[in-house]
């Protein structure tokens, strides 16, 4: 039944990757506490103007341009090419609402007049994005809170349908997955937006997804089964799972990869998040989930669900 | 064990699929840049449309399909520069009276168009244009309330001679009252209660003096600020037309913030000024016959013409609050509430014009384009803003009126409208942007461009992979998988979902995730092969055995779709709704279509091998 030719021992290389996952997690805090997050401008608040040139252009001039007309704090940056120049503009604690609405009007066409006074290209507003204050602080409350309820959604989910040392299990694993994610934004300064905050999401979803898949062999095993230990059963059915773990993270990466590589700069941060935890979120369902169960003692009898002897598969 | 679907399963299947192709078939014709044409009052005729074709005709600029469609007139060109161009004469040609917007033709064909099949709708990241964010100052709205309040009844205590030490408005909730002694106090809870209902009163004693506290109730708060966004977002649509788009999106979100959206707009920084103007209301009397043209103004209402003097007997911001009611009888009316100076004025001016007409005048800025020669000659458009007046209300005088005084003869629509109309010229709250996004065309375009290169390279890639893994069986899934794309596609436009740069990246996402099912099936019929099932028995088992574990891990992800969907905003939610259709599609494909597939090739002859891969 061994489906590459051979039966591998996850289990008793539990120990090391528990470890090394424990490890991971700590360096993500840490990084996490140490250096935060690299915010972008959906829950920071502030300006960024996208502009383009018909030349390329010197990411120092630019600077130099705008310092001059008195944007002192702008940051700039070159995007995708060298003829495309993205500025970032923090929000001016000290305005009123009024103020702030007023020199956004013609915030614009302001930072065009200031750089085509000093270049000789072409210039066009290619985007133009504000985010106020309080918008940004509401949309980072309300994407931890999504964080939040998406988990306790999945575990209650997972609860009814297997059992509640699953549940804490495959939750552990996701909160495994994020944070490590997150930890490795921190760590390498990505800039985390809305779209990683998307992607976050949709790496619970994928990874709880491969832990169902693992979790739904190991019911099956425990209940066919009447011979085996807890540790053979589950790594019997992680071998099982295991071709179609790797063929189905194969796919993922494969138009994860094509999103990175053809889907242009303004996708970037959301591919590699999603490049991220598709790794990470195979490993945990691999190792975080089933070692967690086997950790936490799981047993034939926790699975004696009313089920019929002979239908373990059926849908209720 | 033959693996045969009966023939009706056959079918549905087919029929599914054909659903798919017709209802995503109208993504397939690209809108025609037009230009759509209006009047302010009347209906454009064929001869508006002569005009207009014959002024493009010398100005040699290309246009086709130009029709009248019930009151507005539509012209379409061949590519967006000659759009432009074409506004730009056509604006021209018509002058005044005239609207012209920027527009996007279906140019889907007619059959199509009688089944209802429409095309999913561009994200304005994909399209270019500017998304706002506006708050509503509710606090502003309130205290102005407050202070309103605050005054009424100072002039009440006044005339029923109470009194008092003090009155103030300690918040933008609370009014409060010192008096010296508890019985003025009483005296003055008592007619506070009988003519301000709304108002809560609370006693508290302080430093020996006795204080009467006042604020709005939980539910009266609600209402007004119900009514504010409401006024608000009528005062952004009235400007919104003024802009020329041809489909502005006006939303509230949440209790405080409306959200629009422009697509196609570029000059973004004229967009915000004219959102951020506010109306204004003015009462004045009709000007009695035969008085000089200079001292009346003549407005059109409702088809007769109205000579309204120009002598302004109250301003609009003395109005405290409107609403439309129905009185004793049941027939609808406006009830408006003016502040006690307000109050004063309009009764020291009504009691004298009993009999007379009074008109309500709403002045909104508006802005528009005129074309003047510029130094080459050419000729260059310019935008001048100007103040559009119109009478909203025109009604005579029965009594002397006071504080509260009612419009009637009314009919219900019309009793709302004009409520809304007075809220929007006189209550409107000010607006903040609190968020912007203007992206240009050519991003939007490079968006789409990358977006759907990326989905063919994501989908090419997959398909080669699962041909190369599973043989046969590949194709199947490949079948499944490209049915899969179609009915998400099918899905979002019949549904009209919005296509978002996330929302592309979603189907991304769902190619390679949705595959994930047929692995997970074939996997199992590789294992039912090994344990020793003939190939019929090892499909058929692996199909049922796999079902409890595709749903399983289907639904958790599709959880995670909802609380996506239900925080996130914009783009996002575009990639949530991708999210879910892709996945509730991709179980269907999956199963039932992978399943039609693989018995149409192997089910009911006798099989010894299954093509389902080497790597077992």
């Amino acid at each position: 039944m061994a489906v590459f030719g051979r039966q591998f021992d996850f289990m008793s290389k539990g120990r090391f990757f528990g470890i090394a996952s424990i490890i991971a997690v700590v360096i993500s805090i840490g990084s996490l506490a140490i250096n935060s997050l690299q915010l972008g401008l959906d829950f920071t608040a502030g300006s960024l103007v996208e502009v383009g040139y018909s030349q390329p252009v010197a990411i120092g001039d630019v600077s130099a341009a705008l310092r001059e007309a008195g944007y002192e704090e702008a940051q700039v940056v070159a995007f995708g090419s060298d003829q495309d120049v993205l500025i970032r503009l923090p929000v001016d604690d000290t305005l009123s609402d009024t103020e702030m609405a007023s020199q956004l009007v013609n915030l614009g066409d302001d930072i065009l007049a200031a750089l085509r006074s000093t270049s000789d290209s072409a210039i066009t507003l290619h985007r133009l994005e504000f985010v106020g204050p309080r918008v940004g602080e509401e949309l980072a409350e309300s994407g931890g809170m999504g964080l939040l309820v998406a988990l306790g959604i999945v575990m209650m989910y997972v609860a009814v349908r297997f059992q509640s040392k699953f549940a804490v299990a495959a939750v552990v694993a996701l909160m495994h997955d994020v944070i490590i994610t997150l930890g490795i934004f921190s760590l390498f300064k990505l800039q985390f937006d809305l779209t990683v905050l998307a992607a976050l999401l949709a790496i619970i979803g994928y990874s709880i997804n491969d832990t169902i898949v693992v979790f739904d062999r190991i019911r099956e095993n425990f209940r066919i089964m009447r011979k085996g230990t807890p540790y053979e059963l589950i790594n019997l059915s992680l071998n099982q799972t295991l071709s179609r773990t790797i063929i189905t993270a194969m796919t993922t990466l494969l138009v994860v990869f094509a999103m990175l590589f053809a889907g242009g700069e303004s996708i970037k941060g959301f591919a590699i998040a999603l490049a991220l935890g598709v790794v990470i979120g195979t490993y945990s369902s691999v190792y975080t989930a089933s070692n967690l169960l086997l950790k936490m003692n799981v047993s034939k009898e926790d699975l004696m669900a009313p089920v019929k002897e002979g239908a373990p598969d059926s849908m209720p | 064990m033959l693996n045969k679907f009966p023939l009706w399963k056959n079918l549905l299947v087919l029929f599914v699929i054909l659903l798919g192709a017709l209802y995503s078939a109208p993504n397939l014709y690209p809108d025609d840049p037009a230009v759509q044409i209006s009047h302010e009052n009347e209906a454009i005729t064929e001869f508006d449309m002569g005009t207009v074709t014959d002024a493009l005709r010398a100005e040699g600029i290309e246009y086709f399909g130009d029709v009248v469609d019930g009151r507005a007139g539509l012209v379409r060109f061949n590519n967006l520069e000659t759009q432009l161009r074409g506004k730009t004469v056509i604006e021209r040609t018509l002058g005044s009276g005239y609207f012209t917007a920027l527009n996007l033709a279906p140019t889907t064909p007619g059959w199509l168009q009688a089944i209802n099949a429409g095309k999913m709708s561009l994200g304005l990241d994909l399209q270019g244009g500017v998304h706002f964010l506006m708050e509503v100052d509710m606090e502003a709205a309130l205290s102005r309330r407050m202070e309103n309040n605050m005054s009424n009844i100072r002039q009440l205590l006044r005339t029923e001679r109470i009194r008092s030490r003090a009155l103030t408005l300690e918040n933008s909730n609370l009014i409060q009252i010192r008096f010296d002694d508890e019985q003025s106090r009483s005296e003055a809870r008592a007619v506070i209660r009988t003519n301000f209902a709304e108002l809560q009163p609370i006693n508290r004693e302080q430093g020996g003096s006795y204080l009467l506290e006042l604020s709005l109730g939980a539910a009266d708060i609600l209402q007004m600020q119900r009514d504010t966004i409401a006024a608000n977002k009528t005062t952004i649509l009235n400007r919104v037309d003024s802009l020329g788009v041809s489909e502005p999106v006006v939303q509230q979100q949440g209790v405080n913030r409306i959200v629009v959206e422009l697509p196609g707009v570029q000059d973004t920084a004229q967009a915000k000024r004219i959102l951020q103007r506010i109306a204004t209301l003015q009462f004045h009397l009709e000007a009695p016959p035969g008085s000089p043209p200079s001292s009346y103004t003549t407005y059109e209402y409702q088809g007769q013409l109205v000579n309204v003097s120009n002598e302004v007997i109250l301003q609009g911001d003395r109005v405290a609050n409107v609403r439309s009611a129905l009185d004793q009888q049941g027939l609808p009316q406006v009830v408006i509430n003016l502040d006690a100076q307000g109050g004063e004025q309009f009764s020291r001016v009504t009691r004298s014009n009993i009999g007379t007409l009074m008109d309500i005048v709403l002045s909104e800025t508006k802005t528009r384009s005129t074309f003047v020669p510029g130094e080459n000659g050419e000729i260059v458009e310019q935008q001048e803003t100007y103040e559009e007046k119109r009478l909203i209300s025109h009604a005579v005088i029965r009594a002397a009126l006071g504080r509260e005084f009612v419009i009637t003869g009314l009919s219900t629509t019309e009793a709302n409208e004009l409520s809304l109309l007075i809220r929007s010229g006189a209550l409107a709250a000010p607006m903040y942007f609190v968020e912007e996004r203007t992206l240009g065309p050519s991003l939007g375009a490079e968006n789409i461009e990358q977006g759907t290169r990326a989905v063919y390279i994501g989908f090419g890639l997959v398909l080669v992979f699962m041909l190369w893994y599973y043989r046969i069986f590949g194709i199947a899934a490949n079948i499944a998988l490209a049915v899969n794309v179609l009915l998400l596609i099918a899905v979002m436009s019949i549904i009209s979902a919005t296509l978002t740069l996330p929302g592309i990246f979603g189907i991304v996402l769902i190619v390679g995730m949705a595959v994930d099912a047929n692995v997970l099936i074939f996997t199992r019929i590789r294992e039912e092969l090994a344990s020793g099932l003939s190939p019929q028995g090892a499909i058929s088992a692996g199909f049922d055995r796999a079902l409890s574990t595709i749903m399983d891990a289907n639904i958790t992800t599709l959880l995670v779709g909802i609380v996506l969907f239900s925080i996130g905003t914009g783009p996002v939610k575009g990639f949530a709704v991708t999210l879910m259709i892709g996945i509730v599609t991709s179980i269907f494909t999956a199963i039932v279509v992978t399943r039609a597939v693989v018995n149409l090739i192997y089910g009911g002859r006798n099989v010894k091998t299954l093509s389902i891969g080497p790597y077992a």
